[in-house]
């Protein structure tokens, strides 16, 4: 490996070089598994503002950066978190108090819409959403797109199928490309350059990935050059799209990483509670974000026991006994 | 015999999916329902999630459709793309049943899951559509769960996230959706289905003593209850392998 192709930074620096004020970000997981957490956090300890985020079904982290007010804009099919979460809170109190405008699409839409950004195309079709509000209803009004150069004049387009009624099908819904500033991956292994192995599901993290102007990686192990290239089959991206790696273990605490920690639903129920009082959640930013300069002090903070108590069973990729009440 | 309401929903709708039917499920009740039949009347289903699981083992329940659980032991581990691509293609999407719940429904099965009020300054936000949009506009059927309530059962939906049957009979061709669309409506005082010409909701039945009137009661709208039996309890089988099968823990019921 040549030095200039080492990407290994640290994580305070990689977002501070990367995420700007009003930057257009993505990042990857879904709910409560693999968001990239550690950024997340750092990310609020440096205070940036008027993050324009998209994301298609990403609980914790999309509240958490919601809740510490560093959202403005946010491009989203879902917002929860399962159990812990069904409607993400801080979310659900910005958007009810009109302090982020939110844009609404669907799964397939958002995952299609990142699709789209990693191939260099303007928009992708689907049947999806057809007769309903999805495509009736902005977000963003349309004064708003036109001075915007980031997003497109039009939320979704409706058009006849150009194949006269091709495959059974007589319309489709046009999804716009997203192409964010940043994507923020968290993956189990990343080696140096920045090729990438996720294991369990993928979600969108793939195309998130592709789809972005920079790409930074956070990851469990941090491995020697030819560690990954030995097992090729098992990489999902390689080095070329990535721009920061970041070795941060436990980085998508407290949500789960397949075949190495479990989410910690004391911590998620906890963070809950605190979400629905306003005083209660500055303690909790207090307390766990910004007094918690590193991942690391997070989770000494946390408790070694409790962090022992969600390792993963290796075979079955979670906690099997874990008390999640 | 004593069951809880939860365990009686969650029983109808186990009872809707058969062999060879592919399950999509979402968090909670829906997810408990399809690992019900695959425990008790359907063996041969397959559960499917929308994060690209498919043929769960699912040994423990999933608290989330990105729950690690759900990772264990399937055919493959794909992604979200491959998911919806199996849901929008139809040779595969005609075998799949949704399961959903929202927070308002329809006189045409169509669901709200996004806001109460205006959509650009809501009284209420939820969730939003996640994969339930692309689930009701591919898959040939789905149940839906409710809670029976007026505020529920609208005359008008706030926000029409999920297409049902829309506005009527063709209103999905003329949408330029594929067909398919609601099938059963699961609640905590009966069930309800579609009628195959109107497709408007009707009682199906009630669950042990309610009554029509009473379903009605809960209702903005009103629906035919002309043909409204007695839905029949869970067999003990039912409940002993729902609890000690499919959720002994009580994560769930």
């Amino acid at each position: 490996m040549k030095p200039e192709d080492n990407k290994v930074m640290q994580l305070k620096d990689a977002v501070s070089k990367y995420i700007k004020h009003g930057c257009h970000l993505s990042i990857g997981g879904f709910t409560l598994n693999r968001n990239p957490m550690a950024a997340v956090y750092e990310i609020i300890r440096q205070k940036t503002r008027d993050l324009h985020v998209y994301a298609h079904s990403n609980g914790q982290g999309v509240d958490e950066l919601i809740g510490a007010g560093c959202v403005s804009h946010l491009e989203i099919a879902y917002g929860g978190t399962g159990k812990f979460m069904p409607t993400c809170i801080r979310f659900k109190k910005a958007v009810q108090e009109q302090t982020i405008i939110v844009e609404d699409y669907s799964n397939f839409q958002m995952t299609l819409r990142f699709l789209a950004g990693a191939m260099g195309i303007a928009f992708l079709p689907t049947r999806s959403s057809l007769g309903t509000d999805i495509i009736n209803k902005w977000g963003f009004p349309k004064e708003f797109r036109k001075q915007h150069d980031l997003i497109p004049n039009q939320k979704l387009v409706v058009m006849d199928n150009p194949f006269d009624g091709w495959c059974d099908t007589k319309k489709v819904v046009l999804v716009p490309a997203i192409t964010p500033d940043v994507t923020i991956i968290h993956v189990q292994m990343a080696d140096f350059r920045g090729n990438c192995r996720i294991e369990g599901l993928t979600f969108a993290d793939v195309e998130q990935a592709k789809a972005a102007k920079r790409l930074i990686i956070t990851c469990e192990e941090l491995l020697d050059d030819d560690y990954l290239k030995n097992d090729p089959d098992r990489n999902q991206i390689p080095f070329i799209h990535a721009d920061a790696v970041v070795k941060v273990p436990f980085g998508a605490y407290p949500t789960a990483c397949y075949r190495y920690y479990d989410y910690d639903a004391a911590y998620m129920n906890a963070y809950a509670r605190a979400a629905k009082n306003d005083d209660a959640y500055q303690q909790y930013l207090a307390a766990y974000v910004f007094d918690c300069p590193t991942h690391t002090h997070l989770l000494d903070k946390v408790g070694r026991g409790r962090v022992e108590s969600i390792l993963a069973d290796r075979n079955r990729g979670y906690a099997k006994n874990l008390d999640r009440k | 015999m004593d069951y809880t309401l939860r365990e009686l929903m969650t029983i109808c709708a186990a009872r809707e999916i058969k062999n060879g039917d592919i399950v999509f499920c979402g968090t909670g009740i829906s997810m408990l329902a399809a690992m019900a039949a695959k425990n008790i009347n359907a063996p041969d289903s397959v559960i499917f999630f929308e994060t690209g699981a498919i043929d769960s083992k699912l040994e423990d329940i999933p608290l989330a459709v990105a729950d690690p659980r759900i990772m264990y032991h399937t055919s493959a581990n794909g992604g979200l793309m491959e998911a919806f691509c199996t849901m929008q293609n139809p040779m595969s999407g005609a075998r799949i049943v949704g399961i959903l719940g929202a927070a308002q429904i329809d006189l045409y099965g169509n669901l709200n899951s996004t806001v109460i009020g205006e959509y650009d300054a809501p009284d209420v936000r939820f969730s939003g559509s996640g994969g339930a949009c692309d689930v009701a506009s591919f898959v040939s059927r789905s149940i839906i769960f409710m809670k029976m309530e007026k505020r529920k059962f609208k005359k008008k939906l706030d926000y029409l996230t999920s297409p049902g049957f829309l506005d009527g009979p063709d209103g999905r061709e003329k949408a330029g959706l594929p067909p398919g669309g609601p099938d059963k409506v699961i609640t905590d005082m009966g069930v309800m289905g579609f009628d195959e010409h109107t497709r408007q909701m009707f009682l199906i039945g009630c669950f042990p003593g309610i009554t029509p009137d009473q379903i009605l009661d809960n209702m903005e709208f009103e629906i035919r209850t002309d043909r409204a039996v007695e839905i029949a309890v869970p067999t003990q089988t039912e409940l002993t392998l729902l609890r000690e099968k499919c959720d002994p823990h009580g994560l769930i019921l």
